[in-house]
């Protein structure tokens, strides 16, 4: 299973405020990352399409999008034209990314239903986790392959701090401690002596926000 | 890291010269009413070679360390000021490190710092720019007269600098090989997470030995078995043998407390007479008041060489 933008579903009250001032509603889910972790697949849009409705609001009509970051987006949209024209506004259950592509071709209000946790992988049904902040300067061939900026609660990138406990994270036993892991793996690659290797400061602004880069 | 320093720091001249060093911390108050801290400071200045001063400890908002640390210059005592790297970016840190050598602090010692999620801010941005191994390195780069952005300062700084270990730390190579970054980052002195099982200790003590560094043992007053046992089971890197416990548990009712006081005084007689290491750090943990009772069961109840009266 690849990449994922995992979401969670906001709180319904929240999405009923944000949706105070709008009778008429339309309704987009994700077919990609919003359908895999249950936020934002078919479902989950039926399933909201009635809670709205059992608020007065007219549901004027939904869609799954099939991947609602890419510019596919914009077809799926013509597509669904006649049904979104005369609506107050697009709630949408995908990922800041779809909410984003969304609102490009949209030019009405366009409210999220979810929030964005993290991007991240999915280790076995229903449990995913983070493995890259994506800071411009990847120390995982030093690390054996363990983002200690993400894996570590305290992005530590100089070894273990004093919280660790039996391979566990003080802030949350169900939590690994990365820098154990690192030294175990490190370990058994027989690799260690990179444990010892000091890391500087690091540079918060490879890419300064906001982040825009030109490829060559 | 070698370079010759004027070393301007009591406490330093003191590590320096072999004494068997008593250092303890205090804590500042969760507001403005600074009485306790006061107190404590007159209390305990003379009869310990330097005092911590807590930096927002367990990530719980308090009076800062380096307020703490003013009060016990200004009352003729040697404060370490404990900075964490949680609540400040390297610019703040390094800005605090100017002012406080300004106002005659020469004592720092070097953390990263608890999670911000166990304190009573449990939504705020834990900052961690830099970790315990950088600040130090910060520290001695700030006295070649140059920042952390590589720019000349008007007027360099000088500092003792510490840092903590655990000496008990599971799997502990990972921890030592942290401690030995923060030798080669410069740390001259460490403060120790609490210590019980004296056996440990000395194989630890065996290792450290090998590097130019002094070793204070970390002794944290145990108040009762009840907390005795929730460190052992909830504190990462604390153990207290099941033998103390029951001593604990064995005192008669109300009388918890003193025997706590006599295992924290027994121990450090012990460190001292078996010349164990260099000195302890004693942690009362809001009980501040009896810390002269731990120094006079340890038999080291005299006033600290730094105030004694010059020959």
């Amino acid at each position: 299973m690849g990449m994922k933008s995992i979401t969670k579903q906001k709180p319904f009250d929240e999405i009923k405020q944000q949706l105070d001032r709008f009778g008429r509603v339309y309704i987009m889910g994700c077919g990609t990352c919003a359908t895999m972790t249950k936020t934002g697949g078919k479902e989950e849009v039926l399933d909201m399409k009635k809670r709205l409705e059992e608020l007065d609001k007219l549901v004027t009509g939904w869609t799954v999008i099939p991947t609602a970051c890419d510019e596919m987006t914009e077809v799926a949209i013509t597509e669904v034209d006649g049904s979104i024209r005369n609506v107050h506004c697009i709630l949408v259950m995908a990922c800041a990314l779809g909410v984003h592509r969304v609102s490009l071709y949209i030019d009405k209000p366009v409210i999220p239903a979810l929030d964005t946790l993290f991007i991240g992988v999915e280790d076995s049904p229903g449990y995913f986790h983070e493995v890259c902040a994506q800071c411009g300067q990847c120390v995982l061939g030093e690390t054996a392959g363990i983002c200690p900026l993400t894996a570590c609660h305290k992005g530590l990138l100089n070894g273990p701090c004093g919280g660790t406990n039996n391979g566990k994270c003080e802030v949350d036993r169900e939590k690994d401690c990365a820098w154990t892991l690192i030294y175990q793996r490190l370990k058994e690659q027989g690799r260690l002596d990179l444990m010892r290797k000091y890391h500087g400061p690091k540079n918060y602004q490879v890419v300064p926000r906001p982040k825009i880069t030109k490829l060559a | 890291m070698t370079k010759e320093r004027a070393v301007t720091s009591k406490f330093k001249q003191l590590l320096d010269s072999g004494k068997f060093m008593v250092t303890s911390e205090i804590s500042p108050p969760k507001g403005t009413n600074i009485e306790m801290i006061l107190h404590h400071i007159d209390l305990l200045k003379n009869k310990v070679d330097a005092l911590n001063v807590t930096d927002h400890q367990s990530s719980v908002m308090h009076f800062p360390s380096l307020g703490g640390c003013l009060a016990i210059k200004e009352r003729g005592g040697e404060p370490i000021l404990q900075m964490t790297c949680r609540d400040r970016n390297r610019i703040a840190l390094q800005a605090e490190l100017l002012f406080a050598y300004t106002k005659g602090i020469r004592n720092v010692l070097c953390l990263t710092g608890d999670a911000v999620v166990v304190g009573d801010h449990k939504e705020a941005k834990g900052v961690f720019d830099l970790d315990s191994v950088q600040l130090l390195r910060a520290i001695r780069q700030m006295e070649s007269g140059k920042d952390l952005g590589g720019n000349d300062l008007d007027g360099a700084v000088e500092f003792c600098a510490g840092a903590i270990v655990t000496p008990e730390g599971r799997p502990i190579e990972p921890q030592l090989m942290k401690f030995e970054k923060k030798v080669e980052a410069g740390a001259e002195f460490f403060q120790t997470q609490a210590i019980y099982d004296l056996d440990n200790f000395a194989k630890f003590m065996q290792y450290a030995r090998q590097f130019p560094v002094k070793i204070l043992a970390g002794i944290v007053l145990l108040s009762s078995a009840k907390m005795a046992k929730y460190m052992t089971e909830n504190v990462p890197g604390i153990f207290v043998p099941q033998y103390l416990i029951d001593e604990l548990a064995s005192a008669p009712k109300g009388g918890a407390l003193n025997k706590g006081i006599e295992i924290a005084g027994r121990m450090i007689a012990t460190l001292k007479k078996e010349a164990l290491c260099d000195g302890v750090h004693i942690m009362a943990i809001g009980r501040e008041e009896v810390v002269p009772d731990i120094l006079e069961i340890a038999g080291l109840l005299n006033p600290s060489p730094l105030f004694l009266p010059p020959k």
